[in-house]
């Protein structure tokens, strides 16, 4: 092959590249414009601060709002996700560090399928688990179905994230006479927090963004309510029923509660990329240098004016 | 046995074997005794099974559950592999230095070298601190590292990392300490600095160093064990080995006849 004609090659596939990348972003591109030109003349002041209501509300021009379903996301999600963590980087060590454990393979199997299995099924096994059993819908039965969703991401990430800490850092550990478990908690685990970090964020920003297996447990409500026991309204299920119901103004809301969870979602990765940066600073001494750095300048500065 | 007389046997390890499968073997039945407050070296050309051997006497193989291990490795006559003997009481009394630096990522200089006793349940500041120092003075780092105890320990150059990495299982106050190649990452100057401290140390502890430098085994070394395909070819005082081997394979090994 010619010189020539490798160029050509080169600039071929990057072409390709470029093309194939442009398919996936544009749509991207066009559903965020789409959700902002059409949500944004819904965000005023009372759609942060007032509860939906009936319909009436809205179609009278009173004031409505999503207040309840921007809050409610936010207690149930946190919620699930303090219930998630405890679980899922339980079963992500039991996959990585204990291998020959007979639980593992078992482990393995389940976080699988939990992660294969459809959204609804989860808010099927929590309908199943706490509304049969505490007599009806409620946010805690919403947060229950939305950890069963991080769970399996947090599990796996977890897992993935121990597997590439050096097995170096377990044998020093292990050399110094350290038991297994004082191994895997104190020295395995904070190696691996930013990855462990980041797999807790993208199981949040994945659960958040979940309606289906919400209908079926935290249900919704049209008016505020901070009672965990009683149905909680949430962004995702709310921008179901607003689209589906026969009224134009609610149609407005659920897009301006669209271009909310998109923000709520792309805020909560990018808070996720910096923590997961300055914790790799930390851990590198990244900031020690630079500390060092600024007063070896202040330092010379002083003897430069003298 | 607490205060072992300079020069009695230690260790000793009998018909020890260790096999990574049915007929895969690392060692084999290898019997050598390891002096008390000497340094003894291990010697051999790659895939030898030196560094199979060393880590059989602390048992690291242990997490590894296709390894088999048979025969006894006697520490003070009590045989570590016996089945009420437990791996974390064996590896507290029998440390180890890896081939490459493994500070702790996350934790400070000082936190480094405490790790080993803060784990074990050990929190009275004045111990750690007395105990950090001494070790760190122990790794000749002291001096170098006194002023920022607090920075991270992957701040350090690779040479003090090493030194740190000595320090840390010092801390713990082994008996035995098991190097693997513990310069084979280091420039000249701190496998210098390294090599001094190996002489300095054996006063407290008994020290079996895995070694590729003929000469570096020779600089350190009280004794010398060579080792050929997970056989151990013969085991004599330093100046013997590379004066007048007893062993044909170790007259061409030490000649360069194989690598």
């Amino acid at each position: 092959m010619t010189l020539k004609a490798r160029y050509a090659r080169d600039a071929a596939i990057q072409v390709g590249v470029v093309l194939m990348t442009l398919i996936v972003v544009i749509p991207l591109l066009i559903i965020i414009v789409y959700v902002v030109a059409n949500g944004i003349t819904a965000l005023n002041l009372d759609f942060f601060t007032q509860e939906l209501g009936s319909p009436a509300r809205a179609i009278q021009g009173r004031p409505a709002g999503l207040r309840a379903s921007i809050i409610g996301t936010i207690v149930i999600d946190l919620i699930a996700l303090a219930m998630a963590l405890p679980f899922g980087i339980a079963t992500g060590i039991m996959m990585s560090e204990y291998p020959e454990h007979p639980f593992a393979p078992v482990t393995r199997l389940m976080v699988s399928t939990l992660n294969g299995m459809p959204a609804v099924l989860m808010g099927l096994l929590a309908y199943a688990l706490v509304v049969k059993n505490t007599g009806g819908f409620s946010a805690l039965a919403g947060s229950v179905a939305l950890a069963f969703v991080m769970i399996p991401i947090i599990s796996r990430t977890t897992e993935s994230v121990l597997r590439v800490t050096p097995w170096s850092l377990r044998e020093a550990g292990l050399s110094l006479g350290l038991p297994r478990w004082r191994v895997t908690v104190s020295l395995v685990l904070p190696a691996a927090r930013a990855g462990i970090v980041t797999g807790a964020l993208i199981a949040f920003a994945r659960a958040a963004g979940e309606a289906a297996p919400l209908l079926l447990t935290s249900f919704g409500n049209n008016y505020f309510s901070m009672d965990l026991t009683q149905p909680m309204d949430t962004l995702p299920q709310r921008l179901y029923s607003l689209a589906i119901s026969p009224y134009r103004q609610w149609h407005s809301m659920g897009w301006g509660g669209a271009i909310i969870l998109l923000l709520f979602v792309m805020l909560t990765f990018y808070a996720g990329r910096i923590a997961v940066k300055k914790m790799e600073e930390r851990a590198l001494g990244v900031n020690e240098e630079r500390r060092t750095a600024r007063r070896k300048t202040r330092k010379d500065r002083r003897e430069a004016n003298q | 046995m607490s205060n072992p007389v300079n020069g009695s046997v230690r260790m000793e390890t009998k018909d020890l074997s260790v096999r990574y499968g049915p007929a895969i073997y690392g060692i084999q039945n290898v019997s050598m005794p390891v002096h008390a407050n000497k340094v003894t070296a291990l010697i051999g050309p790659s895939g030898c099974g030196k560094s199979t051997f060393l880590r059989a006497l602390n048992r690291m193989h242990d997490l590894n559950s296709d390894v088999e291990i048979t025969g006894q490795a006697l520490l003070d006559g009590e045989d570590i592999y016996a089945p009420q003997v437990d791996a974390v009481v064996v590896r507290r009394k029998i440390g180890m230095v890896f081939q490459k630096p493994t500070p702790f990522p996350t934790k400070s200089i000082y936190d480094n070298v405490a790790a080993g006793l803060r784990l074990v349940g050990i929190r009275k500041k004045q111990v750690l601190d007395e105990a950090v120092e001494k070790a760190l003075t122990g790794a000749a780092l002291w001096d170098e590292v006194k002023d920022r105890l607090k920075s991270p320990g992957g701040s350090l150059s690779g040479g003090q990392q090493q030194r740190l990495c000595i320090a840390r299982a010092l801390a713990v106050e082994p008996e035995v300490l098991l190097m693997d190649e513990p310069t084979s990452s280091l420039d000249p100057a701190s496998t210098l600095r390294v090599e001094s401290l190996i002489k300095q140390l054996k006063d407290q502890v008994t020290i079996i160093i895995v070694t590729h430098n003929m000469q570096q085994a020779q600089r350190v070394s009280d004794y010398t064990a060579f080792f050929f395909v997970g056989e151990l070819v013969e085991v004599s005082p330093t100046g013997t080995i590379f004066g007048s081997p007893r062993e044909e394979r170790t007259k061409e090994y030490l000649s360069g006849a194989f690598s």
